[in-house]
């Protein structure tokens, strides 16, 4: 397949087919091996970027042994007495609080991106779709301070607990930053699925709602579950925001009113204070390392996902 | 092209007046950023070829940034320890101190608790969670929530070091700054934080008294106290530079330490420098 097909899905080629085709192949060759520079120069970018982790956090385990590391519940490197260094309670931090803000954007997400790709119509549709995207380059320190000074205090008065500052307000501002991701990539992939699908649905005498519902929707299946994951992505990597309300007492949480620390929040509050050369700069590398597998996690996952998906489908 | 020639132009200028500008660097401290900043402002107004850029990030962040010659000056609210002037040393960096301004670390709760005074024993089984109710120190039977710094600022080890004395309880919320532990306290009926006492003198929130034995108690508004060292957590606040301080940094240091400066030191609500101190710095300017 030429390169030029695989970025757009329905080319509309329409006409000439003629001479010129020498200086066109030309033009395509020295356009494919620009791509290939290119995607390779991210590939050495990215696989640098790893060894850096990699080469920085391995260090942490000459004074750290690595179950100590992966399974110690305490997270205390600056600590008055002996150092601790276990990742269990930044990793439920900032899987608690991505999982419950998912739990409140995903269905609302999806709501409102079959709203907009299918009952809503030209103006107010692109207004809508503006808005939304706009919100997603919001600066999440703005965000941030909203939660620190808006949020907050709501959160105490309402459920009567005395900080607001915790797993609750930290997942309610992730839900609102992964919104916009969800949204958007959701209805594009609602977009794409054939006109044709939701003719013959009208056909059977099904209305526009079951319609989306029950074809449109299902159809779109793959393209969706990219948007979650996309939404998680956004979520688990946050920073700012979050180490804004969560409280940052770096706990194992038991309830939505506790205090979370997350990965991302640890790296930026430690990383200016740790020393160079020390088990502390280290770790907060090893803490990155582990970031990177997350993130590895769910994009084979999501891979692995939308491929089965694509086979069943087509089928 | 002309809207090309225009930002040519423009960037040159920009960059020609950057090159000919002196920069100071300052970096450290949170309890002293605005202290810091507000001096900064007095000494360009009088100096205006050197713009003195002053950030934040806490103490630990200083005293890094300062021992691996990142900056001129660093702020901080703790003094270095010895395994960091080591590791200064080491990189040949010979962090030399200056005692900038007097601090007594504000304990606050909310305006609503009844709590007026603690021991230094009692704010410890506090900060440790030992004392989970407020009615077990004479207070409402209201839960204990903690409000704390984050490690890589120097009250946060200050605090930790001399008078909680053990490890922080894990609950304790960490904030990023003197500010957020204010708001927060003033939100919270069962708060408790600790703030320079720059930050203290607010709505809302109470300063506690404090005693080390149980009988005096002494308020770190009461600037005779802090003096004294009567108040317990009465601290100095430090720069530290590179070997004596040279060039812009000295002339910064110095005009920081002149009535002028120290006035400025009274405003944002810290305390001047004490004699024996500016003994000192003059010692280490010279």
């Amino acid at each position: 397949m030429p390169a030029e097909m695989s970025g757009t899905p329905l080319p509309a080629v329409g006409g000439t087919r003629q001479p010129r085709r020498r200086s066109r192949r030309l033009a395509d060759k020295s356009a494919g091996a620009l791509f290939l520079v290119c995607s390779l120069l991210s590939a050495v970018v990215l696989l640098g970027i790893l060894l850096f982790l990699l080469k920085n956090g391995i260090h942490t385990f000459r004074e750290v042994s690595v179950f100590r590391f992966l399974f110690g519940t305490v997270w205390n490197p600056d600590a008055y007495g002996k150092p601790a260094y276990g990742l269990i309670p930044l990793l439920v931090g900032s899987f608690a609080s991505t999982a419950i803000a998912l739990i409140i954007a995903v269905p609302l997400g999806i709501a409102s991106a079959t709203l907009i790709s299918e009952r809503l119509k030209g103006s107010v549709r692109i207004l809508a779709k503006t808005l939304i995207e706009l919100f997603a380059g919001f600066p999440s320190v703005v965000l941030g301070f909203f939660g620190l000074v808006v949020l907050a205090p709501l959160i105490a008065r309402l459920f009567h607990v005395t900080s607001g500052l915790n797993l609750l307000n930290a997942s309610l501002l992730l839900a609102l930053m992964s919104l916009p991701t969800i949204i958007s990539v959701s209805d594009d992939a609602l977009r794409v699925v054939p006109h044709s699908y939701r003719e013959g649905a009208y056909a059977l005498g099904a209305t526009p709602w079951t319609t989306a519902f029950r074809i449109v929707l299902p159809a779109a299946r793959s393209g969706i579950l990219a948007a979650v994951m996309l939404g998680f992505g956004r979520a688990v990597g946050e920073t700012m925001a979050v180490m804004m309300v969560a409280g940052n007492a770096a706990i194992i949480p038991h309830s939505l009113f506790d205090p979370i620390r997350t990965i991302t929040s640890t790296i930026a509050i430690e990383l200016g204070e740790s020393v160079f050369g020390d088990s502390h700069y280290y770790s907060l590398f090893a803490l990155g390392f582990v970031l990177f597998l997350i993130a590895l996690g769910t994009n084979l996952v999501a891979e692995s996902l939308i491929k089965r998906e694509k086979r069943s489908f087509t089928l | 092209m002309k809207k090309l020639i225009t930002i040519v132009t423009i960037a040159t200028l920009a960059l020609g007046s950057a090159l000919t500008a002196r920069e100071l660097v300052v970096k450290g401290s949170d309890t002293i950023l605005n202290l810091v900043q507000n001096l900064a402002e007095a000494f360009s107004a009088a100096q205006p070829d050197v713009t003195v850029s002053v950030t934040g990030g806490g103490s630990g962040v200083g005293i890094n940034a300062i021992m691996s010659s990142e900056t001129d000056i660093a702020d901080a609210s703790r003094s270095i320890k010895s395994k960091e002037i080591t590791t200064a040393r080491s990189n040949g960096v010979n962090p030399t101190e200056y005692v900038i301004a007097i601090d007594g670390v504000c304990i606050i709760v909310n305006a609503s608790n009844s709590v007026e005074k603690l021991t230094l024993d009692q704010f410890s089984q506090l900060y440790q969670g030992k004392i989970a109710n407020w009615s077990q120190v004479g207070g409402p039977n209201k839960k204990v929530s903690l409000y704390g710094r984050q490690p890589s600022s120097g009250t946060f080890v200050y605090v930790r070091d001399e008078a909680v004395k053990a490890e922080y309880s894990a609950s304790m919320r960490q904030m990023n700054g003197n500010a957020q532990i204010v708001e927060a306290v003033k939100g919270d009926e069962g708060g408790i934080g600790y703030v320079g006492v720059g930050y203290a003198r607010e709505q809302g929130i109470k300063v506690l008294k404090l005693s080390k034995d149980g009988n005096n108690y002494y308020s770190p508004l009461d600037k005779s106290a802090v003096d004294a060292g009567t108040y317990p957590l009465a601290r100095p606040l430090f720069q530290y530079t590179n070997g004596k301080a040279k060039g812009d940094a000295r002339a910064f240091i110095q005009f920081e330490l002149s009535e002028a400066g120290q006035k400025i030191v009274s405003d944002q609500g810290f305390y001047p420098v004490t004699e024996g101190y500016q003994a000192r710095n003059e010692a280490n300017l010279h």
